[in-house]
């Protein structure tokens, strides 16, 4: 089976190496993609609370747009990595199966720019492309550093699996544990996984932004986890990069390695650390890569 | 046409109902018995406020006498609420009652339309079709069949206790089938009742004895039914007796082989108290279980595993009481009525993993603290957490599985009461702090509200708000090693953060697993949520729509023990009522097979829902038990040959009613066209 | 570290208003509220359900910030269903939601409470009661016109003219951050833009709703948004 690859804004700036590394895992897996031509904005958060109208008909046109470069293929699967992405591109197919007016709106002006809104792509997420067509056992046959010693926390933020996806459950997700067992690491088991890192208030209101990603890391740290796996570019930006500004903040240290869940499957699956974008990070993950080679980590 | 049926004439008197403003609010009733006065047939028309009062009812009997009426039709509510009343009103004035017709123009008309003039047509259209309807209806006789005096109770907590007891007081004899080991049900876990506080135990187990004792009670525990046959008066009961491996008659519960178990230690989880201790392979449930007769559990005795137990419990029962090789034993009772008192289970919490149940170990769920503050429990009245330490500070989460779209929709009704009464156990056993968490704290019932105020005097915390989480990590000190809670205190509009050592789930009451099952054995109704359905809400919550079977207690729906034990009683009420009548008439809407068109070929003989229908060899016909027909029609239309004829609906009636109401579509579409041009 | 910090910081906003003593009148007639509120706000999140809250308060507590909120999510509803359009419209509150879907998920009668928040963002900057100078509405303004525009989003642009317009202070305060990204090649000042721009802006055009236009002519945020 074929995807569509439906980067969004950040995969192609801040979160320029959860690309690299999605497809550098896609290529590794043998995982076929394209990449959805002339793409927009999803209409995300932001575009929101502005225009909703507007919001949902960005998000049907990159939806459109799937099903147009599809148009030969048995199933359109869009997968959008960015949990934003994701998220927005489900609401909106779900709000118009529920509001038939709307539908027929939106679906007008679409073919007003000649596309066809037809509603048949199923939208997934990356996770879910691993877990559930992919397959743990097929992914640890082709481990072959398995990530022995390593003690993952899985984090997933708040959209990945709030509220419309359906494959994992909203509360305890266990599907990136699933992934990490397969490649041979120990999961930690916490109750953050889910909990918001408050990345949409760093830009804004730091002072209400930064308390949150403080428990998240750290509760990770207490669980004695080596790195934090995130599936979302504002998580990983907002908890790796603004470690200095909490540590100064609440006199502490949470110094971990955050990393994207794509790049530690990398790391797994034996790729390059430069073509997992690992040198982008703000940070060398130390530990990781100590604890992987047999050694001791740096930083407790 | 006009067909007599050997009564003359037909002399139709027809009378359309106001019922206040619920009818003539929506339908011009006026204009329906101008519009009826008009039909071949009708001698009299006439509307009047309210036709089920007295005087709307005198009204027909005088027509009736006056002017030789031989044919009512009243036009007003669902039939299910007064053909009764009309039907005898007729009797009464010396008319045969099946020559009596309604007509819904309430809930079929009035109470769902909102256009006066359509509402209005749409009555008059029905009017017909009863007026024609009438011209076919027969005299018919209503059968007697005698009510047998024994009763079946299925569930022996307090409800089937209760009506147990007083059915075997009136001298009546009672069969009482328990699936457990022991009666006694959820009553047997609980310590103290609220708002008395008295003690659960104390109160139940002479009931318990009482039963056990009683020469007109056929106690029969670790039982179930399995099949039940036959109608009102005369069922038929088949029970299967799970076997104990162990003779209920020789044992006297001197627990002597329990010692000589060569388990030395209890390792399996013990059910009756919520495994939170452990029992052996052989044993009873707790010291009064009634009957006091031990039992085997094949599951995780040895000898039933690898034969080569020593078998040092048979060795040590002088009374020769041990029988490994017992096999299910099956019985068949005829019984008159049946009570199900068959109860509820509480909400599973780990349905709601935010509060961490199964995951925390110092979470529990109320059933579980039930035990733990018994003195027969677990702990033998000790509150304490996992690791043995008296709980400085104990949280009990309301409405777990309750009032929640995800879980049930419905309030439980007995958890504010409990929790109430597990907070004052808990303070009282330990002296830790006791938050409540409620969303709202409903206390309705005699000297309920007093009891709250007790506890809020009682200097117990009472938070209003839902609890979103418990979770085990620390924000601050206070938190370390701790559960904490996270709720809104609604009344303050601040979010809280509250350490405790204990946490309690106020789980709500739900239907049992197999409540289907059960509904479908004894041909009841469930509601939407699978609770037994009453036939009335108010009117009769003990009865079912199924002749002789009636509900009690916590299976019809949340109840404490005052409502189920009350509920109990009238179902018990109910039975007697029967008993002692007698015999009970039945509806003569019954179905009968018309031979010399029946062709034998069977067809209608499974489809019976209620195996009425046999087969006579000798005839080469199908033959209809009218004790057992209830009228449901489906051989009727399932009949190749047209064979069977129904009472109050032969071909003719019906026919003769659809022919009305398209003569008036007929009528209408014309005065439309008229209209038009 | 010292823990007591992170609790000091939950309460700072209560700490802070502890030390003014103010007289505030804490009746609402009826005249002042306004009925039609409730309505509105609930069309516009598209579901009556609004209706049903039972004021448990699981939204408040399932909330990651609601404890900076000046008026919890739970309150919120209950101001929205009573008609104190002010309050609500110019409450932190809604600026402060994350959009994490927490309340959404947790709320037991299923309302889907941060669409009911985004309903009231919208109401806000049609109203223009947003606060002029809060960086989440600027944000979200900014955001909009860019993809209107252009029909992609960048980050490095839409940042600058947010510090720009509420503090430049916070620009000079995290040029170090900025800077370390952009040597790692995930930032860029470069303006990101789709193939057809026109064809797109026509597209989002075509779905706008008059009616609210017209109503709230007077909105200096929305006429920001459509002059272009």
């Amino acid at each position: 089976m074929k995807y569509i690859y439906y980067p969004g804004c950040s995969l192609k700036s801040t979160g320029k190496l959860y690309e690299e590394s999605l497809l550098a895992v896609f290529d590794a897996l043998g995982i076929e993609y394209e990449e959805l031509k002339d793409w927009n904005c999803c209409g995300a958060t932001a575009y929101m609370a502005v225009d909703e109208k507007k919001a949902f008909v960005l998000a049907a046109r990159n939806i459109a747009l799937a099903e147009q470069q599809f148009k030969d293929e048995e199933e359109v699967n869009i997968v959008a990595p960015c949990s934003a992405c994701y998220m927005i591109l489900l609401k909106t197919q779900k709000f118009l199966e529920d509001n038939p007016e709307d539908m027929a709106v939106i679906k007008a002006a679409l073919k007003e720019s000649g596309l066809d809104y037809k509603a048949k792509a199923k939208i997934r997420h990356p996770i879910d492309v691993f877990i559930n067509d992919i397959g743990e056992q097929e992914i640890a046959k082709r481990i072959t550093k398995p990530l022995k010693g390593i003690r993952v926390a899985s984090y997933y933020g708040c959209q990945t699996v709030r509220p419309y996806s359906t494959f994992d459950d909203q509360r305890n997700p266990v599907t990136m544990d699933k992934l990490f067992k397969a490649a041979g690491a120990e999961v930690v088991d916490w109750t953050m996984k889910t909990r918001c890192c408050g990345a949409s208030l760093t830009g804004t209101i730091q002072e209400v932004a930064l308390p949150l990603s403080y428990i998240i890391l750290h509760e990770a740290k207490k669980r004695r986890a080596d790195v934090v796996t995130t599936a979302c570019s504002l998580c990983q930006f907002n908890l790796e990069c603004y470690q200095t500004n909490i540590d100064k903040k609440f006199k502490t240290d949470t110094k971990i390695d955050v990393i994207y869940f794509t790049q530690l499957l990398g790391l797994a699956l034996g790729l390059e650390p430069k073509k997992l974008g690992i040198n982008r990070l703000f940070a060398k993950p130390e530990n990781l890569f100590r604890i992987m080679e047999g050694g001791k980590p740096v930083y407790v | 046409m006009f067909n007599s049926n050997g009564n003359g004439t037909p002399k139709i008197g027809f009378y359309v109902c106001h019922c206040g403003h619920n009818i003539a609010s929506m339908v011009d009733v006026e204009e329906v018995q101008k519009f009826a006065s008009t039909l071949p047939g009708v001698v009299v028309s006439r509307d009047y406020k309210y036709m089920c009062s007295d005087p709307g009812q005198e009204l027909i009997q005088k027509d009736i006498k006056e002017l030789g009426l031989n044919r009512i039709v009243v036009a007003s509510c669902s039939p299910l609420l007064h053909e009764h009343t009309f039907r005898v009103a007729a009797e009464k004035a010396g008319l045969n009652p099946y020559y009596f017709h309604m007509v819904n123009i309430r809930e079929s008309v009035s109470w769902v339309h909102t256009d006066k003039l359509s509402a209005t047509q749409k009555a008059k259209a029905l009017t017909r079709a009863a007026i024609q309807r009438v011209f076919f209806h027969k005299p018919l006789e209503k059968k007697s069949v005698p009510v047998n005096p024994d009763v079946l109770i299925v569930g022996g907590g307090i409800s089937g206790i209760t009506a147990a007891l007083t059915i075997a007081n009136a001298g009546k004899h009672v069969y009482l089938v328990e699936r457990e080991p022991t009666i006694g049900g959820h009553m047997a876990m609980f310590d103290k009742t609220f708002p008395t506080l008295d003690c659960a135990a104390c109160i139940l187990t002479p009931k318990m004895s009482a039963v056990k004792s009683h020469p007109n009670i056929t106690l029969w525990t670790y039982s179930e039914v399995e099949k039940v046959e036959g109608f009102v008066g005369n069922y038929k009961v088949n029970i299967k007796r799970k076997p104990r491996y162990v003779i209920e008659e020789l044992c006297v519960g001197c627990m002597e082989c329990i010692d000589a178990c060569i388990y030395k230690e209890a390792k399996y989880p013990d059910e009756f108290n919520q495994k939170l201790s452990k029992r052996k392979p052989i044993y009873i449930p707790f010291p009064q279980a009634t009957p006091q007769v031990v039992l085997f559990d094949p599951e995780t005795c040895i000898d039933f595993k690898s034969h080569r137990c020593k078998k040092t419990c048979i060795e040590s029962c002088d009374r020769k009481a041990i029988d490994l090789k017992q096999v299910p034993e099956y019985k068949e009772i005829n019984v008159g009525t049946v009570i199900l008192t068959t109860g509820f289970k509480t909400y599973d919490a780990e349905l709601s993993p935010q509060y961490g149940y199964g995951k925390y170990p110092n979470v529990y769920t109320s059933l579980e603290v039930e035990r733990l503050v018994n003195a027969s429990g677990p702990t033998a009245g000790e509150v304490v957490t996992k690791d043995g330490k008296k709980p400085k500070s104990v949280g009990i989460i309301h409405c777990v599985g309750s009032r929640d779209q995800k879980a049930h929709k419905w309030c439980s009704k007995v958890c504010c009461m409990y929790s109430l009464k597990l907070a004052h156990l808990i303070k009282e056993h330990t002296g830790a702090q006791v938050y409540n968490f409620y969303i709202d704290m409903r206390t309705p019932g005699k000297g309920y509200e007093e009891f709250y105020d007790k506890l809020m005097t009682e200097g117990v915390h009472f938070v209003r708000g839902r609890v979103s989480e418990v979770t085990d990590w620390a924000l601050v000190p206070e938190e370390e090693n701790k559960l904490t809670i996270r709720v809104e205190d609604t009344l303050i509009g601040v979010v809280r953060r509250v350490p405790v050592d204990m946490v309690v789930l106020a789980v709500g009451l739900e239907p049992r697993v197999d409540a289907g099952d059960i509904r479908r054995m004894f041909n009841i109704s469930c509601s939407n949520e699978g609770w037994f359905l009453e036939r009335h809400p108010k009117l009769a919550p003990v009865s079912t729509f199924t002749d002789g079977i009636f509900i009690a207690g916590a299976c019809q729906g949340p109840k404490d023990i005052p409502d189920s034990v009350a509920q109990a009683g009238a179902a018990a009420a109910e039975v007697l009522s029967l008993i002692s009548a007698g015999s009970i008439e039945l509806e003569p809407n019954t179905a009968s097979i018309n031979e010399k068109f029946c062709s034998g070929c069977k067809s209608c003989i499974p489809i019976c829902p209620y195996s009425a229908i046999s087969f006579n060899d000798g005839t080469q016909k199908a033959v209809i038990n009218e004790a057992l027909c209830k009228g449901c029609g489906t051989c009727v239309a399932a009949c190749p040959s047209g064979s069977i004829i129904q009472n109050l609906f032969e071909d003719d009636q019906i026919f003769s009613e659809i022919d009305g109401l398209l003569k008036f579509a007929d009528i209408e579409l014309e005065e439309m066209e008229a209209e038009h041009a | 570290m010292d823990k007591k910090s992170v609790f000091a910081e939950s309460f700072a906003l209560d700490n802070a208003a502890k030390d003014i003593v103010e007289i505030r009148r804490r009746i609402k007639y009826e005249s002042e509220l306004d009925k039609s509120f409730r309505d509105k706000i609930a069309k516009s999140a598209h579901g009556e359900k609004l209706y049903g809250c039972i004021q448990c308060g699981t939204c408040s507590a399932a909330c990651p910030v609601s404890h900076y909120m000046d008026y919890t999510p739970r309150k919120i509803i209950q101001m929205v269903r009573e008609g104190f359009k002010e309050e609500v419209l110019t409450s932190s509150t809604v600026w402060l939601c994350a959009s994490c879907y927490a309340c959404t998920v947790e709320c037991p009668k299923g309302i889907k409470i941060t669409d009911v928040m985004y309903a009231l963002k919208r109401e806000s900057i049609l109203g223009n009661y947003y606060p002029k100078k809060s960086p989440a509405s600027i944000l979200a303004n900014n955001f909009f016109n860019q993809v209107l525009n252009n029909g992609r989003n960048s980050e490095g642009p839409l940042l600058v003219k947010m510090y720009l317009k509420t503090n430049p202070f916070m620009l000079f305060k995290n040029m170090a951050l900025g800077f370390k990204l952009w040597i790692r090649g995930r930032i860029s000042l470069k303006t990101e833009r789709i193939k057809d721009k026109k064809a797109l802006k026509k597209l989002l055009q075509s779905v706008e709703d008059k009616s609210i236009y017209k109503a709230e002519v007077n909105s200096p945020a929305l006429k920001e948004a459509s002059a272009v």
